[in-house]
C-alpha cells in the first residue's frame, strides 16, 4: 500500500532537502539534530550495553553453575552483579525505550522533529560518556560493588571503600540528566507537536505510552538523583545524612531509591505496552478494541506506580499497618495491566490474524509477562514477600517481568519497525529461530530460580556449598543462559544480513494504520514532505474524507513546523526548529567532564561547573542568522 | 536444610498456606488467560482464512469479555488481599507468653547470639548457632553492628532486616525438633555468601540441658597438647578477638568460642567443623572465606596442632 501524500513541486522539495540536511562532514554527523539519527544512536548504544550486561549475567550463571566454583572471587562477583543490574536498568532499559520513542514519536504524530532536538542531541553524549565511565571504572578494578540499589551503609563512606560507589553515584547523575532531558523533549513533543486534527484521543497508543512514561520519569528521577548526591555528600564532604550514629537514617536511602526504583520498572514497561498496542492492530487487521480503556489504563498505571515502593521494604521495620496499604496498591496496579491484556485479546479475537514475526514476540510476551505479573502479585502480599524477598525467587520474578514485559515487546518492535528505519525487511525464518531459542533459553534459565528461592538460596552470593542441594537447578539455569546467548547471535545475524541484502521494504510493508508508514523507508530528514492532517485514530486506514489532507503555507526554505493545541491539536503557532550547532555537544561533553571530575575531587565539583556554564550560555546565545530567519517568516496580520 | 514450604512452626506454616492458595489461584488465572489468548488467535486465524470482512460486528461480545474478565480479576485480587491481610494478622498473633528472649547482632560476616535473662549470671553468648526449645515462642531482638543484614530461617519464618541504628524484632516458634539453616538475606559485602547459622530445635528438656551446659565454662583441657594450645590461645593474638568463658580471653570482635567444639560449622557456614578444616581455617581464613576479618596465622605445625587440640576440647 502507498499512502504517501501528494508530493511537493521539485523546487520546493529541493529547498526542503537543503533546509533539513546536515553538512556531509564529521561535524555535520556529530552535530545532527535529526531525531531519527539521535534515536538510532540511543538504540544501538543501548543494545551494546545490553550485550555487555548480558555477558556479565552469563558470567554469573557460569560461576554458580556448580557449588564451590572459583572462576570469580567474591570481590569481582560483587562488581559483576552490580554492573549487570546497573547496565541493564540505567544504560539499557530506560535509554532504549527513550531512543525508540525519540525515533518513532515525531513520525507517528506527523511532525518534522522533536520539540527540543538540541536537548536530545546533548543528552546522547552525556549518556554515552556516563556509561563508558562506569565501565572504565569496572575495567580498572574500581567497579561499583554495592548492588544496583546501592544500599547505605554498604555504599556509604565507612563501608564503601575506594572510589567504587562514587562511580555509581555519579553514573546516576549522568543517566538521570540524560533521561530527564529526553523525557521533557518527548512529553512536549507529544503534547504540542501533533499533526493538526490529531486530538489526544486520536493520538497513537505508543505516543500515549511515551507521554505517560516521560511524565513518570520527570517525577521519579529527581528523587534518586537527590539521594545519590546525598550519599556523595556523605562520602566526599563528611555529611551524615545516612549515618545513624549522628542522627542520620539508613532507611531514608531505601525510601528515596525505591520511590524512583519502582516507577522505573513501569517506565520501562509502559513504553513496551505502547509497542504492543501499536503492533497488535496491524496484525489483527482491525482498530484496537477499547482504545480509550487502554489510554486510561496507561495513565492509571503511571499514577499507581508511585504508590508501591514500600513493597521493596517489607522486611524492614516500617509500620505493619502501612504495609497492608502497599499490598493493596501492589494488587491494584495489576488491574490496568489486566485491562490491557484483555483488550489485546479482544482485538485479536475480533480481527483477522496476519501471522508475522512481531506477533510471535507478542505471544511470547503474553506467556512470560503473565508469569512475572502473577509472581509479582505474590510478592505484593507481605507474608509471602517476607519468605521470598532477597532470594532467587525475586531474581526469577524480575527477569520474567523485564524480559517478558519489556524485552519480548522490544524485539517485536525491532522486527516491526526495522523496515521503516533501514528500508529493508528482516528475515522471517531467522526471526523464528531467534524467538524459539530465546523463549526456551529464557524459561530454562529463569524458571528453576523460583524453586531455588523457596529452597533458601539468597540473591547476590558468589558461591555456595554442595550440601545446599542447589547445584542441579543452577546448572539447568546455566544451560538456559547459553541457549539465550545463541538466540542473541541469531538476532544480530538477522540484522547484519538484512542490512546487507534484506528485501526492500517500501513505505508500508505491513499495511499499518499509523502515520510513520505514510512516508518513505527510511524517512527523509524532514520526515514528511507535507505535514498531514488527521481525522481518525487510524489515519492510514481512514484518511480525512473531506477537508484538507495536508498543511500548506509552511516555509520550505527554513526548518519550520507547526505547534498545535494540547487537547484538540488545532493549529496554534508556527515554530522554527533550531539549527544544528556544536554547542549542545560541547555542553554534553563539559557536563560529562564535570561529573567525572566530581568523582575524584570536591574542587572539581565547583570548578568543573564553569565550562558547562559557558557552553550552555553559548548554546542559547541568539545568532544573526537565526534572528534573520525568524524575521523572514514573520507575517503581520 | 532450608525449605520455606517445609514449615517447622506456625509462622512458616501460615505463609506456606498463603503460598499454596496464591499459587493455585495464579495458576488458574494463567491457564485462563492463555486459553483466552489461544481462542482469540484461533478465531482470528480462522477469520483470516475465511476472508471475513466484518470483524467489528462482535464488539458487544468483546466488550462483555473485557468487562467480565476485569471484574473477575478485581474480585480475585480483593479475595487474595483479604487472605494476605488475615495471614498477616495470624502472624502477628503468635502467643508470646513465657517467650525465650535472644538478642542477635549481625556482624560482617557472622552472627552473635546472646541468650538474655533478668539474672545477669544466666546470660550466655554463642555464635552462628541458634538453639531453641520446641513448643515455646522465641522473640529475637535484632541489631546490626555495621551494615544491613537480614535474619532468615525459611523453615520457621520470613525475613527481618537488621538495620544499623534501628532495633527490630522477630517472633517465631518451632513445633518439631530439627536442624535448620538460617542465612543472611540482605547483601552485606564480600562474604554475604557465607553468613549462615545453624538453627537447632530441641525438645524442652534437652534444651534446658543444653542451656545449663552453655552457661558453664568449658571443661579443663586434658593432655599436654591441649594444655599448650590453651597457653598459645591466651598468650597469642586469638584472645584479642575471641572469648572463652572461664579464661582470661574476653575479646568481643569475633565469635565467642566457649563451646566452639559443639558447633557444626566454622566460618559461618563456610565448612563443616572438623579438626583438619579447623587447622586450615586458622592458618589462612582468607583461602576459605576471602575478605573475612580474621587474619592469617602461619604458625609452626606443632603450635597449630596444639591450638586445634585445645579448641576441640571446648565442648
Amino acid at each position: 500500500m502507498d499512502h504517501t501524500l501528494p508530493g511537493l513541486a521539485a523546487d520546493s522539495r529541493a529547498e526542503l532537502v537543503r533546509a533539513w540536511s546536515d553538512p556531509p562532514t564529521l561535524k555535520g554527523w556529530i552535530c545532527t539534530l535529526d531525531h531519527k539519527a539521535i534515536g538510532r544512536r540511543f538504540v544501538v548504544t543501548a543494545l551494546l550495553f545490553f550485550f555487555a550486561g548480558g555477558v556479565l549475567g552469563g558470567l554469573m550463571r557460569h560461576q554458580l553453575s556448580a557449588p564451590g566454583k572459583t572462576l570469580i572471587g567474591p570481590d569481582l562477583y560483587n562488581q559483576v552483579f552490580t554492573m549487570h543490574g546497573t547496565a541493564m536498568m540505567f544504560l539499557f532499559a530506560v535509554p532504549v525505550m527513550q531512543g525508540v520513542a525519540l525515533y518513532l514519536v515525531p513520525l507517528m504524530i506527523g511532525t518534522r522533529n522533536t520539540a527540543f532536538p538540541r536537548m536530545s542531541a546533548c543528552s546522547y553524549w552525556i549518556y554515552l560518556i556516563g556509561g563508558l565511565t562506569l565501565f572504565a571504572g569496572f575495567a580498572s578494578g574500581t567497579g561499583a560493588d554495592a548492588g544496583w540499589f546501592a544500599y547505605v551503609p554498604l555504599a556509604g563512606p565507612q563501608y564503601g571503600l575506594g572510589k567504587r560507589s562514587d562511580f555509581w553515584n555519579v553514573l546516576v547523575n549522568f543517566t538521570e540528566a540524560m533521561g530527564l532531558m529526553i523525557a521533557v523533549d518527548l512529553a512536549t513533543t507529544t503534547l504540542k507537536m501533533r499533526a493538526p486534527g490529531m486530538s489526544l484521543l486520536r493520538m497513537p497508543l505508543f505516543a500515549w505510552a511515551t507521554l505517560v512514561s516521560s511524565i513518570m520519569i520527570i517525577f521519579a528521577m529527581p528523587t534518586v538523583m537527590l539521594g545519590a548526591n546525598l550519599v556523595q555528600f556523605d562520602r566526599m564532604a563528611g555529611t551524615h545524612f545516612f549515618n545513624p550514629a549522628e542522627g542520620g537514617d539508613v532507611l531514608l536511602w531505601q525510601h528515596m531509591f525505591w520511590y524512583f526504583g519502582h516507577p522505573e520498572v513501569y517506565f520501562i514497561f509502559v513504553p513496551a505496552l505502547g509497542m504492543i498496542s501499536a503492533i497488535i492492530p496491524t496484525f489483527a487487521r482491525r482498530p484496537m478494541f477499547g482504545h480509550r480503556a487502554i489510554v486510561l489504563s496507561l495513565i492509571s498505571t503511571g499514577f499507581l506506580s508511585f504508590g508501591l515502593w514500600v513493597h521493596h521494604m517489607y522486611a524492614t521495620n516500617v509500620p505493619e499497618l502501612g504495609k497492608s496499604f502497599f499490598t493493596a496498591m501492589s494488587f491494584m496496579i495489576a488491574i490496568p495491566s489486566a485491562v490491557q491484556l484483555f483488550c489485546w485479546i479482544a482485538t485479536i479475537a475480533g480481527g483477522r490474524l496476519v501471522p508475522k514475526s512481531p506477533m510471535l514476540f507478542i505471544v511470547g510476551f503474553f506467556a512470560t509477562l503473565m508469569i512475572g505479573g502473577l509472581t509479582g502479585i505474590m510478592l505484593g502480599a507481605v507474608p509471602l514477600d517476607l519468605q521470598v524477598t532477597d532470594t532467587y525467587f525475586v531474581v526469577a520474578h524480575l527477569h520474567y517481568v523485564l524480559i517478558g514485559g519489556a524485552l519480548f515487546p522490544l524485539f517485536g518492535a525491532v522486527y516491526y519497525w526495522f523496515p521503516k528505519v533501514y528500508g529493508r525487511m528482516l528475515d522471517e525464518r531467522l526471526a523464528q529461530w531467534h524467538f524459539w531459542l530465546l523463549a526456551i533459553g529464557f524459561n530454562l534459565t529463569f524458571f528453576p530460580l523460583h524453586v531455588l528461592g523457596l529452597h533458601g538460596m539468597p540473591r547476590r552470593i558468589y558461591t555456595y556449598t554442595a550440601d545446599t542441594g542447589w547445584g542441579t537447578l543452577n546448572f539447568v539455569s546455566w544451560v538456559g543462559a547459553m541457549i539465550e546467548d545463541a538466540s542473541m547471535f541469531v538476532f544480530v545475524l538477522n540484522i547484519v544480513r538484512a542490512l546487507w541484502k534484506g528485501r526492500p521494504a517500501g513505505s508500508d510493508p505491513w499495511g499499518a494504520p499509523t502515520l510513520e508508514w505514510a512516508t518513505s523507508s527510511p524517512p527523509a530528514h524532514y520526515n514528511f514532505e507535507r505535514i498531514p492532517v488527521v481525522a481518525s485514530r487510524e489515519p492510514l486506514w481512514s484518511p480525512p474524507a473531506e477537508g484538507p489532507r495536508y498543511v500548506t503555507g509552511l516555509s520550505t526554505r527554513l526548518r519550520e513546523g507547526l505547534v498545535t493545541t494540547v487537547l484538540d491539536a488545532l493549529p496554534d503557532v508556527r515554530y522554527l526548529y533550531p539549527r544544528p550547532s556544536p554547542w549542545p555537544i560541547v555542553a554534553g561533553f563539559t557536563v560529562a567532564l564535570w561529573l567525572i571530575w566530581s568523582i575524584f575531587s570536591n574542587k572539581g565539583m565547583l570548578i568543573g561547573l564553569i565550562p558547562p556554564t559557558i557552553a550552555f550560555i553559548a548554546w542559547y546565545w541568539p545568532t544573526p542568522e537565526e534572528t534573520g530567519a525568524e524575521l523572514e517568516v514573520e507575517k503581520r496580520p | 536444610m532450608s525449605d520455606a514450604l517445609a514449615a517447622a512452626g506456625p509462622q512458616a506454616a501460615w505463609i506456606a498456606r498463603l503460598w499454596w492458595i496464591s499459587l493455585w489461584l495464579c495458576a488458574g488465572v494463567f491457564v485462563g488467560v492463555m486459553a483466552a489468548l489461544a481462542w482469540a488467535l484461533w478465531r482470528s486465524h480462522r477469520a483470516a482464512a475465511a476472508r471475513q470482512a466484518a470483524p467489528m460486528r462482535s464488539s458487544r461480545a468483546l466488550g462483555m469479555f473485557v468487562g467480565g474478565a476485569t471484574l473477575l480479576s478485581s474480585a480475585l485480587l480483593v479475595g487474595l488481599l483479604e487472605v494476605s491481610v488475615l495471614t498477616d494478622r495470624a502472624l502477628a498473633r503468635l502467643p508470646q507468653r513465657d517467650a525465650l528472649a535472644i538478642r542477635v547482632t549481625a556482624h560482617q560476616w557472622w552472627w552473635e547470639m546472646v541468650y538474655e535473662d533478668p539474672r545477669a549470671d544466666h546470660v550466655f553468648a554463642t555464635a552462628n548457632e541458634l538453639v531453641i526449645p520446641v513448643g515455646r515462642a522465641v522473640v529475637v531482638t535484632l541489631e546490626a553492628d555495621d551494615v544491613i543484614h537480614s535474619f532468615w530461617v525459611p523453615n520457621l519464618h520470613g525475613k527481618k532486616d537488621l538495620i544499623p541504628g534501628r532495633t527490630t524484632t522477630i517472633a517465631f516458634r518451632a513445633d518439631r525438633p530439627g536442624r535448620f539453616t538460617g542465612r543472611c538475606a540482605e547483601f552485606c559485602g564480600l562474604q554475604h555468601a557465607f553468613m549462615a547459622y545453624d538453627v537447632v530445635a530441641l525438645p524442652p528438656d534437652r534444651y534446658a540441658a543444653w542451656a545449663r551446659h552453655e552457661l558453664a565454662p568449658p571443661p579443663e583441657p586434658q593432655g599436654a597438647d591441649a594444655m599448650r594450645g590453651r597457653e598459645l590461645f591466651l598468650t597469642g593474638s586469638c584472645m584479642l578477638c575471641h572469648a572463652v568463658q572461664g579464661t582470661s580471653a574476653q575479646g568481643r570482635r569475633g565469635p565467642d568460642l566457649t563451646h566452639f567444639a559443639s558447633r557444626s560449622h566454622i566460618g559461618a557456614g563456610s565448612t563443616a567443623n572438623m579438626p583438619q578444616a579447623l587447622s586450615a581455617w586458622i592458618e589462612d581464613p582468607q583461602k576459605l572465606k576471602p575478605g573475612a576479618n580474621m587474619p592469617s596465622h602461619f604458625l609452626p605445625p606443632a603450635d597449630l596442632a596444639a591450638l586445634v587440640a585445645y579448641l576441640e576440647t571446648l565442648t
